[in-house]
């Protein structure tokens, strides 16, 4: 399923399982997610910084459809996955994905969700398979693509296109922040961007606003208010 | 004017004669009839391909017609109809820009979902600001939608730049280039194959490319009254 552990200033949520499980976010999975957020969230203080990676050889395959897959459970799927945006979009930390391996579809979004994307450079790709399992794609989904990836022909290449891309080509194209070779690289790189960030000691309440400020038309579709004025404790 | 075969999959739509190409009433019927051809008969796997013959891809909407009393209005809207129905195409587009394409005629290679040009012949150049013409709405969402750099949509749009293959590359404007026509034929071939081995679901596909360019749909069902896309 899930864990979340507290080093020191990081909360880190890790998707578990043996090293072939896909971690399809399932809806008890997709509940365990949300409330380790929401449980990081109340225990956040200046300087928290949340992880999430997974482990084997998936960050996250996507939704759990099962087969054959129907579209009264997709429909399901994407209403559940919704919350779980929207926390990570208003988290009142900085956030870090560490995609140690294959993040497709909703695995993908999960990823994107966050501040920081680390991948792999040896392993691992990013994968919108919609396109190819001829599956609608949620608008909120659209939404964040055009708010965390910049370029038009990336975004058409990733969801028109069907684009599977490694690492080299993700940092390429500005998906991803960096890659980093090997499983322990990349999660020790993590830690350490994670370090960075909380030594800035950022006021969580204005880090959250700030995002949420960044990302104008993703809280829309998302039902988040954003611009409540914050005061900054001096 | 223009041709439509059928090569397996592949739907080759051509703009052709030794001429401008210019958009005039006549052969802008003809391309909206061709590509309503397409659609009837595509399936998965289908791939249209639009070229053109000699030194220019398009100069451009016929100006006698598009500047005479009453008809500018028109000649937009009717250009609009074939943005609208690439757009809304259900089967991937590649536009293969062989020559000079100006004005509405960089907006119809513009429309394609895939962009391939000469790297030694011809450029890309949006002429209305030398002209002093002004830009409809939906021009400049496109351009909005397809050109991601601020920085080169204002170099094209409001400072008449002429672009070439190279350039157009490196502003993001299209997605390759090619030495010789052949060489770029073949190319846009290899792509299409590549493209049409997917077999995509054409409804699925054609959601997912209105998905990509919200304002762009909403503009242009403003203008035609057809495409609704989900905001």
């Amino acid at each position: 399923m899930c864990t979340l552990e507290k080093r020191g200033n990081l909360f880190i949520l890790t998707l578990t399982g043996d090293s072939d499980d896909d971690h399809r976010l399932n809806p008890a999975l997709l509940a365990t997610i949300l409330s380790s957020l929401r449980e990081a969230k109340s225990q956040a203080t200046r300087g928290a910084v949340l992880i999430t990676t997974s482990q084997g050889k998936f960050f996250s395959n996507g939704f759990d459809l099962g087969w054959p897959e129907s579209a009264k459970r997709l429909h399901q799927m994407v209403q559940s996955f919704q919350p779980i945006v929207a926390e990570l979009i208003s988290l009142p930390m900085p956030t870090i994905a560490v995609v140690q391996g294959h993040a497709a579809a909703a695995g993908f979004a999960l990823a994107l969700c966050h501040d920081y994307v680390l991948m792999r450079s040896d392993k691992g790709v990013l994968y919108m398979s919609e396109v190819d399992l001829g599956l609608p794609l949620p608008e909120y989904f659209g939404v964040l693509f055009r708010a965390k990836v910049g370029s038009v022909s990336a975004r058409r290449d990733v969801l028109l296109g069907g684009m599977k891309i490694r690492g080299a080509e993700a940092v390429r194209l500005g998906i991803v922040d960096g890659v980093h070779e090997g499983e322990e690289e990349v999660k020790e790189a993590g830690m350490r961007l994670g370090e960075e960030l909380g030594n800035r000691k950022w006021d969580g309440g204005v880090y959250g606003e700030m995002r949420k400020g960044l990302y104008p038309e993703l809280c829309g579709v998302l039902g988040l208010e954003v611009g409540k004025p914050v005061l900054p404790t001096l | 004017m223009c041709t439509l075969e059928q090569r397996s999959n592949l739907f080759i739509l051509t703009l052709t004669g030794n001429n401008q190409h210019r958009l005039s009433p006549t052969l802008i019927a003809a391309i909206l009839s061709a590509l309503r051809q397409v659609k009837s008969v595509a399936t998965s796997g289908s791939v249209l391909i639009t070229n053109s013959k000699g030194k220019f891809f398009s100069n451009g909407l016929d100006l006698p017609w598009a500047l005479a009393a009453g008809c500018r209005v028109k000649a937009l809207s009717r250009l609009s109809q074939m943005v609208e129905s690439l757009v809304s195409f259900p089967i991937p587009t590649i536009s293969v820009v062989q020559g000079h394409a100006a004005a509405a005629g960089f907006v119809l290679a513009l429309s394609h979902d895939y962009m391939l040009m000469r790297e030694d012949r011809g450029v890309l150049y949006m002429s209305e600001i030398d002209l002093g013409g002004c830009l409809p709405d939906y021009f400049t969402v496109l351009f909005r939608a397809k050109i991601g750099s601020g920085l080169a949509r204002r170099d094209v749009v409001l400072g008449g730049r002429k672009v070439r293959g190279r350039e157009a590359v490196e502003m993001g404007i299209v997605d390759g280039v090619w030495g010789g026509e052949e060489r770029l034929g073949e190319a846009a071939v290899e792509l299409a194959e590549r493209l049409g081995a997917r077999k995509w679901d054409g409804e699925v596909y054609q959601k997912m490319r209105e998905g990509l360019y919200p304002e762009l749909c909403v503009v242009l069902g403003a203008v035609t009254g057809r495409i609704q896309a989900k905001l």
